[in-house]
């Protein structure tokens, strides 16, 4: 391995190999550094499943038109207009041709999969998944003459006025080295698995946190450019959140652990109490809620509570339910205290009004009298045996990150672009998304300015 | 819980698939799953048979080991597959031979091959064993025609029998929730699928081997092995019709149709068990049934000692090793024949009607 390359690539995720071809294909050398053993590489594209881009017509896999005015729309709501526009509408314009470029690399695409319906006009979904995406781009990035090297965990960087010269690196068996490069690609990740951050902001809450991608993104890069003088952008406390199953590990259990039960039943918190209107609305948004609902919660849990004639209108789960005959031997199971539990339920199926339910639309079944109400999808929970899901918080990624220009280069806190540091992906997500989320941007932002980034620092390189 | 162990396993990674349904674009097996949300013991069957092994849901998945998840879908259906051929065996009796398949196959290849050979020369002079037979009807100087028909049918139609009732079982034991017999569009669409191996190419780049990088190679050798086989059935049918139609004797010249498909068929009864053998010496641990190695090498083994034979029965015909590799390849043909059943060949049979149950499932749920 030469000691200096054109491009140096740290990180190893759909943003980083992009960034990687694009500069290999740019004419320069590069080197990929993936902190992570070659298992676990990807961060957490290992547990994606699709991109959205915007396209003008249906496509082979695609139902429909979805514009970049659609898209740009779609991105204004979910961020409550917190984003940067320019940035913004340029991701979308480049995402279109972002369909076909991530095709030749060798990335196949297939329909919606079963129970994703609602997304089948506007994603594109990675047959075989996220690793399977990753593992494509690897070879093509392999046969394009990229280096990879795993387990490599940067320590420090070295950058002198906004301009990168090295990197520090701790191999595990040959140990520490230096490496240097024209232009550098910082494409690794937020720092959603670093728990002693999260607690900056969460407080001792964070120890309940689960963590849905792997142990590694830790966000050592993105610290270390935050202390050398680039901009941050971003909600240091936002974070993507989704109520998993609390039976989850604690890293790395990936998509399989969430519940799309809510709307089913009720949630209580440890004291057997609802918080929260629970048919307060459809899916996705409601799914993006309930990680931080139940983050405020005492001790980090909830509980999906719901009865025997609801258990197949959801997909099936990995955990299987925590079933009781009554809902005091439920209450048991949970360690919840029965008698309150046994209220907070007869409350509610009292305040159930009668209606047509139909979960697919915001139905006239909801109840009356309560605080807090279910506004719809309300129906009583009478059915034997009784069933419920504990569920925790499980965090996807952070917001934090650095700024950047069209370009994808950083800028640096007096507000100038650096020389030749350039990011992608998760670790620049902040710049579009100041909150919120819709199915499939991060991987959006992930190839659109992988790609950018690439070719950006590949022509400085050049030059 | 199941019958097995093994079951227990597929059951659990079924119900870790069947909530994350990445690899439904994969091949059959995923979409069959996604049709159900608990899995008898038939249906894990089902599901282990309509499995081609390409690896593809092994690489693309992230929960493989060494995650906690400890996905392995190949290799689980793999070994629940191998245990499947036992459990449906006809008669029960001999589903013991699955156990140590490799001796099995082996010594009833030996014992055939050695019969026939002691056969020959005790029923013959050695001046007729190792002359020189030229001319029509000169196999059968050393063996009456109708001997050699009514044994290797007899042979033929028990591996029949017994093939017959072991697909019923299995038909029964999957195919009864949902019922019903096959019907024609069921059964043409598993003819293609099973006969271009639709399923066997890790969703559209080739199946998985010895490493990451998806190749065909599998796919091509499986094709000249089958078609192979194909071809030299076709061979002795048609050889079968000159005889007792025609009353056109073997052997026939190298142009005539017997001997061309033969011929052909002998090529890649050679060429593809060679290359499936090196296929599963190369093969990742991770995904296979390290169990079923004496299995998978015997069936190879005798495919290969089939075609071998018949090529230098072909190619040395007019010579006096004429009449000892005729006895050898009769042998290797008969012991082919009566272990048909009891062997890796039941994984055609087995995936074939998988195939029809799950074309059938498709047309109930469009």
């Amino acid at each position: 391995m030469s000691s200096k390359y054109d491009v140096l690539v740290i990180g190893g995720g759909n943003a980083a190999l992009c960034a990687a071809i694009s500069a290999r294909r740019g004419g320069a050398s590069v080197l990929v550094l993936e902190g992570a053993p070659k298992f676990y590489r990807g961060g957490n594209t290992r547990h994606t499943r699709n991109m959205r881009c915007a396209h003008d017509a249906a496509t082979e896999i695609l139902t429909g038109p979805y514009t970049e005015d659609e898209f740009w729309e779609d991105l204004l709501r979910v961020t409550g207009g917190q984003t940067d526009e320019v940035l913004a509408r340029h991701m979308i314009r480049e995402s279109k041709d972002i369909l076909n470029w991530i095709v030749e690399q060798g990335v196949r695409w297939q329909p919606s999969l079963g129970g994703t319906l609602s997304l089948g006009r506007t994603n594109s979904f990675f047959l075989g998944g996220g690793r399977a995406m990753l593992n494509a781009l690897y070879l093509t990035a392999e046969r394009l003459g990229v280096d990879v090297e795993y387990d490599a965990e940067v320590t420090d960087l070295v950058i002198e006025d906004g301009m990168f010269l090295a990197a520090r690196l701790k191999r595990p068996i040959k140990g520490e080295t230096e490496i240097r490069a024209t232009s550098l690609v910082a494409a690794a990740g937020g720092f959603e698995a670093n728990i002693e951050w999260l607690k900056q902001y969460w407080g001792e809450a964070a120890d309940n946190f689960l963590i849905r991608g792997t142990p590694y993104n830790r966000g050592s890069i993105l610290k270390m450019l935050l202390d050398k003088g680039v901009q941050e952008v971003g909600d240091p406390t936002q974070c993507h959140a989704v109520a998993i199953d609390a039976r989850a590990p604690k890293f790395d259990g990936g998509i399989i652990t969430r519940h799309d039960s809510v709307v089913f039943g009720i949630v209580v918190n440890k004291h057997a109490q609802r918080f929260y209107d629970e048919g307060e609305d459809i899916w996705p948004k409601r799914y993006a809620i309930w990680g931080r609902l139940v983050a405020a919660q005492p001790d980090q849990i909830a509980y999906i509570i719901f009865d025997s004639t609801v258990v197949t209108s959801f997909m099936p789960t990995l955990f299987p339910p925590i079933a009781g005959q009554t809902i005091a031997e439920l209450a048991g199971k949970l360690e919840l205290d029965p008698v309150a539990l046994e209220k907070t339920i007869s409350e509610f199926n009292a305040a159930v009004l009668s209606g047509t339910f139909d979960h697919t639309i915001l139905d006239d079944c909801r109840t009356e009298g309560i605080t807090p109400p279910k506004t719809h999808w309300a129906r009583k929970i009478e059915t034997p045996p009784y069933l419920a899901y504990p569920v925790r918080p499980g965090i996807t990624f952070t917001y934090l990150g650095t700024r950047v220009n069209k370009e994808a280069r950083m800028l640096m806190k007096d507000g100038k672009p650096s020389a030749n540091m350039f990011a992608a992906g998760e670790i620049m997500a902040g710049n579009v998304l100041g909150k919120g989320y819709a199915a499939g941007m991060g991987m959006t932002i992930g190839s659109v300015f992988g790609r950018i980034a690439g070719r950006e620092a590949a022509k400085h390189a050049r030059n | 819980m199941h019958g097995t162990r093994i079951l227990d396993e597929a059951d659990r990674l079924m119900t870790v698939c069947n909530s994350c349904r990445y690899c439904e674009g994969l091949c059959a097996v995923f979409p069959a799953m996604e049709m159900r949300r608990a899995f008898s013991d038939g249906d894990l069957n089902y599901l282990a048979n309509l499995c081609h092994s390409c690896g593809a849901c092994y690489v693309d998945c992230q929960f493989s080991p060494p995650h906690e998840f400890n996905v392995n879908v190949p290799k689980t259906l793999a070994v629940a597959r191998a245990e499947s051929y036992a459990a449906y065996a006809w008669p029960q009796a001999l589903s013991g031979a699955f156990a140590r398949n490799g001796l099995v196959i082996s010594v009833i290849a030996a014992l055939s091959m050695a019969a026939f050979i002691l056969g020959f020369a005790a029923l013959n002079d050695s001046g007729v064993l190792f002359g020189v037979h030229t001319g029509p009807g000169a196999f059968y100087r050393l063996m009456p025609h109708n001997v050699m028909a009514a044994l290797f049918s007899a042979a033929f139609l028990y591996a029949i029998l017994a093939l017959a009732m072991s697909v019923r079982a299995f038909w029964r034991d999957i195919g009864a929730p949902i019922g019903g017999r096959a019907d024609g569009g069921s059964i043409f669409q598993a003819i293609r699928d099973a006969g271009e191996l639709r399923y066997l190419h890790g969703g559209g780049v080739g199946c998985y081997n010895e490493d990451d990088r998806p190749s065909d190679r599998r796919k091509l050798y499986h094709h000249l092995t089958f078609y192979g086989f194909l071809l030299c059935f076709a061979a002795t049918s048609v050889a079968t019709l000159y005889h007792y139609l025609l009353g056109r004797e073997a052997p026939y010249p190298w142009w005539d149709l017997p001997v061309v498909l033969g011929s052909l068929g002998g090529i890649g009864l050679i060429v593809g068990p060679i290359g499936l053998f090196a296929a599963r010496m190369r093969r990742d641990p991770a995904l296979l049934d390290e169990f079923s190695y004496g299995m998978d090498v015997g069936f190879i083994a005798m495919l290969f000692l089939t075609g071998l034979t018949g090529m230098l029965l072909l190619v040395l015909r007019e010579t006096a090793a004429m009449g000892p590799l005729l006895a050898l390849h009769l042998g290797a043909v008969f012991a082919l024949f009566i272990t048909m059943p009891y062997g890796k060949f039941v994984h055609g049979i087995y995936r074939f009607a998988a195939l029809v149950r799950y074309a059938q499932e498709r047309r109930t749920a469009a």
